[in-house]
């Protein structure tokens, strides 16, 4: 039986994976465009929550989803549509409620090298345009920008979540993509946004879920919805609820 | 008792998958038209990574166990470096050297309008890089398992060093060779990090089997355990093909 001497501390290991000490810790899933403003957001609640250990868990909201279905521990889920939290709705305690709303801008490289001004110019073959599947938010609303358009493009990859798209443009590998302007924002000076007119754009709305009955999973819902958490959301770029 | 164990850990995985697996939807997955092309993606990348580590790899192996030089250790460290790598490390390396932007890939671009990423072109390196070193680590012992002198005969005898290291060495280390080869294109075969990192991922032309099983997950995870399981299916035919050559006694090397 000495082999269960060894066991031990993995088992312990383990647990203690799940509680290090006293302290509580919120799991928040976020989807991977709310990335810099839930690091920010998550900073300032455990400021004002001292004893509460916020871990981020940040994907494409439909990994987060499959990831919450195959039972992850899970808090708060920030997803960026409707359709990835309908697929764990048994799970949401309470109703979802709208925090946030993105619109769509196409990405390019700094300035612009090929000088890409509309959704038209995507589709010359030269230009490499990246996206996701239509199962990942960012896929499923640039299809409707498409579709609206009438613009029929050829990616050359289907990145796993937005900041995949983003990745492969300001490195230089792919020529554009279209993501969420708020990643346009928060990549910087590594990457240039070009405007889609209004009406061929979409409105993203973000949704917050409740999964746990914690007080402190429904603090933190409350915290993003306050006038701090706002303040937060809008220094990224993401508009009014 | 930690035999047990260590067989149970490895065992129960299966178990679980095997358990959980959809068998009414095999044929409905496997028959999937995007399946099929996945499947198909995979064969043809492996099998060409596999060839370009033989082209490669046999004689890399030979210099790295017959000829002396300096910074052999340092080259043989090199070569068997993307094996402990974590593949997805190798795939930034990849993307940092022979991408578009890369420091070697913008010339391959500029001069002969070679593009890797994106490119099925781009899965076969990936698959190699990773690949190479497990034909060049068996190949190689295998050469320094073999005893020169059999080639010192041969060539005392007339045999020029070709004909010689072509009709005595070859012939003696083939199993290892085909030890290497297997192995080879098994890890061309599981290649996940490096293709979806380097080459990207899209079906037909860069989603292998790996990528697809990873991204059904997400939408469709019995369609996942069923290429889970045709993946499984595969590599255990192959181990199982290879267990007397490889398993078999190692003097059977030397001899044969």
């Amino acid at each position: 039986m000495r082999a269960a001497w060894i066991l031990i501390p993995l088992l312990g290991w383990g647990a203690a994976c799940s509680n290090p000490d006293d302290r509580i810790t919120l799991h928040v899933f976020a989807t991977s465009s709310l990335t810099a403003a839930f690091e920010e957001m998550s900073e300032a609640f455990e400021a004002s929550n001292p004893d509460v250990d916020v871990v981020l868990n940040v994907a494409a909201s439909s990994t987060l989803a499959s990831q919450i279905r195959d039972g992850a521990p899970v808090d708060v889920f920030a997803s960026a549509d409707q359709a990835n939290v309908d697929k764990v709705i048994d799970r949401v305690i309470g109703e979802p409620s709208v925090f946030a709303t993105n619109r769509l801008q196409i990405i390019t490289e700094a300035s612009n090298p090929l000088g890409i001004e509309t959704l038209n110019d995507l589709a010359d073959p030269s230009v490499l345009f990246v996206t996701c599947d239509v199962d990942v938010p960012i896929g499923a609303y640039t299809a409707a920008v498409l579709a609206k358009a009438g613009v029929t493009l050829s990616p050359v990859s289907l990145e796993e979540n937005v900041k995949g798209i983003v990745a492969k443009v300001t490195t230089g590998e792919a020529d554009a993509g279209i993501v969420f302007v708020t990643d346009v924002l928060a990549a910087g000076s590594t990457a240039t946004g070009v405007d889609i007119p209004d009406d061929l754009n979409v409105i993203a709305s973000y949704p917050i879920a409740r999964l746990s009955n914690d007080d402190e999973a429904e603090a933190f819902v409350r915290f993003v919805t306050s006038s701090d958490g706002r303040a937060i959301l809008e220094q990224f770029g993401f508009g009014e609820a | 008792m930690l035999a047990v164990i260590a067989t149970a850990f490895f065992a129960l995985p299966f178990v679980g998958l095997l358990w959980r697996t959809p068998w009414s939807d095999v044929a409905d997955v496997i028959t999937d038209q995007s399946v099929r092309r996945a499947l198909w993606l995979s064969i043809q990348t492996s099998v060409l990574a596999t060839v370009f580590a033989l082209l490669f790899g046999v004689p890399l192996a030979w210099v790295l166990a017959r000829v002396s030089f300096p910074f052999r250790s340092l080259v043989r460290a090199l070569a068997t470096l993307s094996m402990v790598l974590p593949p997805v490390v190798g795939g930034v390396a990849l993307f940092f050297s022979f991408g578009r932007r890369g420091l070697f890939g913008q010339y391959l671009d500029d001069w002969f309008g070679v593009r890797l990423p994106f490119t099925t072109a781009g899965v076969v390196v990936a698959q190699t890089f990773v690949s190479m070193p497990f034909l060049v680590l068996t190949v190689e012992s295998a050469f320094r398992q073999f005893d020169i002198r059999y080639d010192d005969v041969a060539r005392s005898l007339g045999a020029t060093r070709w004909h010689a290291f072509r009709r005595v060495t070859l012939p003696a280390i083939r199993p290892a060779i085909i030890a290497g080869v297997v192995l080879a294109w098994a890890r061309a075969l599981g290649e996940f990090g490096a293709t979806i990192t380097f080459a990207g991922n899209l079906p037909g032309t860069t989603q292998t089997m790996p990528l697809a099983t990873y991204l059904a997950l997400e939408t469709d995870p019995g369609a996942a355990l069923v290429l889970s399981i045709v993946l499984i299916v595969v590599s255990f035919a192959v181990l199982i093909g290879l267990r007397d050559r490889w398993l078999g006694n190692p003097n059977e090397v030397t001899r044969s």
